[in-house]
């Protein structure tokens, strides 16, 4: 008989969420401000006005400054402003200096000027407001920009993406600690082997593949490389894990020195950037409805490992060996291999997480992950799993990775200098898990 | 700290017309939907025992924690020596005087003996321990305790009776005039148990209040001077222990006249199910071979060490075995984990059910699947359909008492949480049941239904072996008994209707 949920329970199980869309809500908050369109948007606003101001056919400028955004802008308003019938004159993006050579060539061929279509930067130029006195003979154009907006520049579409994109490495490598960690395990060695696996995919592209020319094929076989290799790290780790019983923070210890060590062995203590252009499709394209690639992925990934720890026989054996790897044992439960596959899928998330940041980065670094397996772990404790295995969700951990980031977001956009960040961030933490206790407590 | 008085207890006076040493009227105590105790009265004098019975459940646990500080009681009150008190930490119990021996026992597993009994109130010198005069005051009160117990080795190393030991020596080192003891025999062989009580006669006669708790009632006959009674958080009975019979405890303890303790039943034995030959591993278990039949319970029983638990975890595969043969319906199973031997068909209901029978934390319903999720799975993915349906099957079978199927198992009482442990095994239809003290710490009412339930079993043709450390469990239910003693079987009794506790103790000496 399916109950309703009751609240105090639903608060225990999402508290965390709660948290996270208080923080949301703050930040909004602190932020709000004055904002204009950029891009397409503000191009299609532009277009409108420019119609409805001006008469069909009118002679029209466009102007752009050269900040990101503003070549789409460009680029579309001239395009629809042609096709509504106006007869666009010059299309400029850049500085003001540029602007003033396309307004004295107009001025020299003798022709007027009905309307600039400006962003709201470039319409804010001297140059464009004091057009009268300087340009006296292009007749008075009406200056057309995008209509401001107050509206907090946290919730900006753009900043939501970029924290996405962001945690993309730290969240997907927290699903294998996830897995780790709700065995009762601990994975120490996941920074180093993001920095492995990035040495690795870009050594392979620049050394085997064709280096700046690589193909398509190449560039998947490197990444696909580093993280079967990682994938075999964690399974070594899970080897003497099981076989041997070393504790796992021993053993993972042990691995995150090795692989540390080897990745600079490969890299020869460089950074490898011999990777051709299209190598950022990972890491910085967005292809579905301008989702970034990296979060569409990490998106697919929290979807399998839910389905997989709530849904499936292997996640109910995960939770049981953390809970109690005997009763487990005695009940016919493989506790060996279960712990073989957490260890596996942690070295393969951290492998992919490399190759990511490789994309990212376009180019592997043995510097890469520094620190990430302390920050992976703080995503997990943060989502509410316990270090002492057998409890834990993947939504949570998804919770936490999102919390550290939009933390450190704010922070940024307040302009909060990074050595503070790092102390608040570390009271979070410290927070988060004493909110836990608490709610525990009660 | 002075060191301790010529008699082991600074204590006097075992007058009777002074006020109680310990009196508690009233006390009520409810948790979260639970109320716990509603009322309970109790009185315990110096110089005396007193058992508290009841059922798992009627409350004697918290009151437990109500007298050593750990719970604070709702409504009542608590005096000691006619003075109230209200105890809001067991520190303040402890410097009343009580000490309270619980059944998991208050020691510091890598520390020694000494250091355990001195943990927080260590004799020093200039912000020293003094080691040479900790030593000197424990290996005394040992002596005059006669026992003897090695105070170099930690903790962990000393047998279950040691570390007990260990535990009322602390009590005495602390000056402490009640002693609650829960359970103090459940762990120790009868030999053991011999000691405690004449450690507690010793004690007793000093002038100690002893307020003991058990389910074994024959203890109670022998060592206790008054019984109080609880069900279901409240008093039933307190009287003289010679002014009750052992079926009268039984029936205030369940609130029903109990028929009898052992239901009866009558099955043909069929043919040989599993046969077990030349089993060894290291001294524990040095040759052992015998057959389980269908429609048989076979009763494993010795001393404790005898090696009963380790023949038959190798029989399941839980640990390797040296040597060995085992066939089940004359096949020769090649068993190497217990996934091998459920493979085969059979279950293992452990002898701890807290630390390998069941994941305390996690919800009944998860315990229940796990050894049978195999079978319930369609392509890695759980049926969570057929696991409700099953669950609610076994739940009304069994008579399960529980709020909710995704409560935590370990919020169950014993009996209940025995009952997930049959049903998870009882759903995967085994063939051959292994049940290693299958009523430990279990209250009447609940081992009666687990007998009714292996009745059906057997009556159902399938086959148990049984191992108990309670002889008239053994005697009451077994078909056949085979006696163990270091790791050899030493004696077969077939006739069990004709058969005595002395006779099965001989055996197990031998």
């Amino acid at each position: 008989m399916p109950e309703p949920m009751k609240p105090a329970r639903w608060l225990a199980d999402y508290g965390m969420i709660l948290v996270l869309v208080l923080l949301c809500a703050f930040f909004s908050a602190v932020t709000y401000s004055e904002q204009s369109p950029t891009g397409e948007a503000a191009a299609g606003q532009v277009v409108e006005a420019v119609l409805k101001a001006v008469p069909k056919g009118a002679r029209v400028l466009v102007v752009a400054s050269d900040q990101p955004g503003d070549a789409v802008f460009a680029a579309r308003v001239e395009r629809d402003l042609t096709a509504a019938g106006a007869r666009v004159l010059a299309t400029v993006t850049g500085e003001p200096r540029n602007a003033r050579e396309a307004l004295q060539k107009i001025q020299a061929a003798g022709g007027l000027l009905d309307a600039i279509a400006a962003t709201r930067v470039a319409g804010g130029w001297r140059l464009i407001t004091d057009l009268a006195s300087d340009f006296p003979s292009l007749g008075s154009p009406r200056v057309i920009t995008p209509a401001s907006y107050r509206w907090p520049h946290f919730l900006k579409s753009e900043n939501l993406l970029n924290i996405a994109n962001q945690i993309a490495v730290i969240a997907i490598v927290a699903i294998g600690m996830t897995l780790v960690i709700i065995t009762g395990g601990i994975d120490l060695s996941v920074g180093s082997l993001i920095a492995l696996s990035a040495v690795l995919a870009a050594g392979f592209i620049r050394d085997r593949a064709g280096g700046m020319s690589a193909s398509t094929g190449g560039m998947v076989l490197g990444c696909l490389l580093a993280i079967v290799v990682c994938g075999a790290v964690g399974g070594f780790s899970g080897l003497m894990i099981t076989r041997f019983a070393i504790p796992p923070f021993i053993v993972t210890l042990a691995m995150m020195l090795v692989g540390s060590g080897l990745a600079y062995i490969l890299a020869q203590g460089q950074s490898i950037y011999q990777i051709p252009d299209s190598f950022v499709w990972l890491g910085r394209g967005a292809d579905l409805f301008g989702l970034p690639n990296a979060v569409v992925l990490l998106l697919v990934l929290y979807a399998l490992a839910q389905v997989l720890m709530s849904r499936m026989k292997l996640g109910r054996y995960l939770y049981a060996v953390g809970g109690n790897a005997e009763a487990a044992r005695l009940s016919g439960v493989p506790v060996r291999r279960v712990l073989l596959f957490a260890y596996v899928a942690s070295g393969l998330l951290a492998g992919l997480g490399g190759v990511i940041m490789a994309s990212q980065l376009k180019s592997g670094s043995p510097t890469y992950g520094n620190m990430y397996e302390l920050y992976v772990i703080a995503a997990v404790v943060v989502g509410g799993t316990s270090l002492s295995g057998g409890e834990g969700r993947m939504l949570g951990t998804l919770t936490g990775a999102f919390t550290i980031a939009v933390i450190q977001n704010g922070m940024n956009l307040t302009n909060v200098e990074s050595y503070t960040q790092k102390v608040v961030l570390g009271l979070v933490i410290l927070g988060a898990v004493l909110l836990d206790k608490l709610r525990q407590a009660r | 700290m002075s060191p301790p008085s010529p008699s082991v207890l600074p204590l006097s006076s075992t007058n009777p017309t002074n006020p109680p040493l310990l009196s508690l009227s009233g006390i009520v105590k409810s948790f979260p939907g639970v109320r716990a105790l509603r009322g309970v009265n109790l009185r315990l004098h110096a110089g005396e025992v007193l058992a508290v019975l009841g059922e798992n459940g009627a409350g004697k646990s918290t009151l437990m924690k109500i007298i050593g500080g750990a719970h604070t009681a709702d409504a009542g009150t608590l005096a000691i020596d006619g003075q109230e008190q209200r105890f809001q930490s067991p520190q303040e119990s402890r410097a009343a005087g009580v000490a309270v021996i619980y059944q998991e026992f208050n020691l510091v597993p890598a520390l020694t003996a000494v250091e355990n009994i001195f943990l927080g109130q260590e004799v020093t010198t200039g912000g020293f321990v003094a080691r040479r005069r900790e030593r000197e005051q424990v290996a005394a009160l040992f002596q005059r305790m006669g026992v003897e117990v090695d105070l170099d080795e930690p903790c962990r190393r000393l047998s279950t009776a040691q570390q007990q030991l260990v535990e009322i020596a602390k009590a005495l080192i602390h000056k402490a005039r009640i002693l609650v003891m829960d359970e103090p025999t459940a762990a120790l062989t009868s030999h053991e148990v011999e000691k405690l009580f004449a450690l507690m006669r010793e004690l007793r006669r000093q002038g100690m209040g002893i307020l003991y708790i058990s389910h074994r009632l024959e203890e109670v006959f022998t060592i206790a001077d008054r019984v109080t009674i609880l069900r279901d958080g409240g008093n039933v009975s307190d009287c003289p222990i010679h002014a009750i019979t052992r079926d009268q405890m039984i029936e205030r303890m369940v609130g029903r006249p109990l028929d009898q303790e052992f239901p009866s039943r009558r099955v043909k034995r069929g043919g040989p199910r599993l046969e077990v030959s030349g089993l060894r591993r290291g001294k524990a278990v040095q040759g052992i071979s015998f057959q389980v039949h269908r429609g048989e319970i076979l009763a494993l029983t010795g001393l404790v060490g005898a090696g009963r638990t380790e023949t038959v975890r190798l029989v399941f595969g839980a640990d390797p075995r040296d040597a060995g043969e085992i066939r089940l319906d004359g096949q020769v199973l090649d068993i190497r984990s217990p996934r091998d031997a459920i493979d085969a068909g059979m279950g293992l209901l452990t002898e701890d059910r807290k630390l390998q029978g069941l994941v305390l934390r996690h919800p009944i319903r998860e315990n229940f699947s796990l050894p049978n999720l195999r079978r319930w799975c369609r392509r890695g993915f759980v049926q969570r359909r057929r696991e409700r349906s099953e669950l609610d099957r076994y739940i009304a079978a069994l008579r399960i008492r529980l709020s909710d199927p995704e409560e935590r198992v370990g919020n169950l009482s014993g009996g209940n949480q025995q009952k997930v442990v049959l049903a998870k095994w009882l759903a995967r239809d085994c063939e051959v049941l292994i049940f290693d003290e299958p009523t430990r710490g279990i209250d009447v009412g609940a081992k009666y239904e687990i007998y009714l339930l292996m009745n059906e079993l057997v009556a159902a043709g399938k086959s148990i072996l049984m191992i108990s450390s309670e002889l008239p469990e053994v005697l009451g239910m077994a078909d056949r008994i085979l006696v163990l003693h270091e790791g050899r079987i030493t004696g077969e009794i077939t006739d069990v209707a004709q058969a005595t506790q002395e006779q099965i103790l001989q055996l197990a000496h031998a």
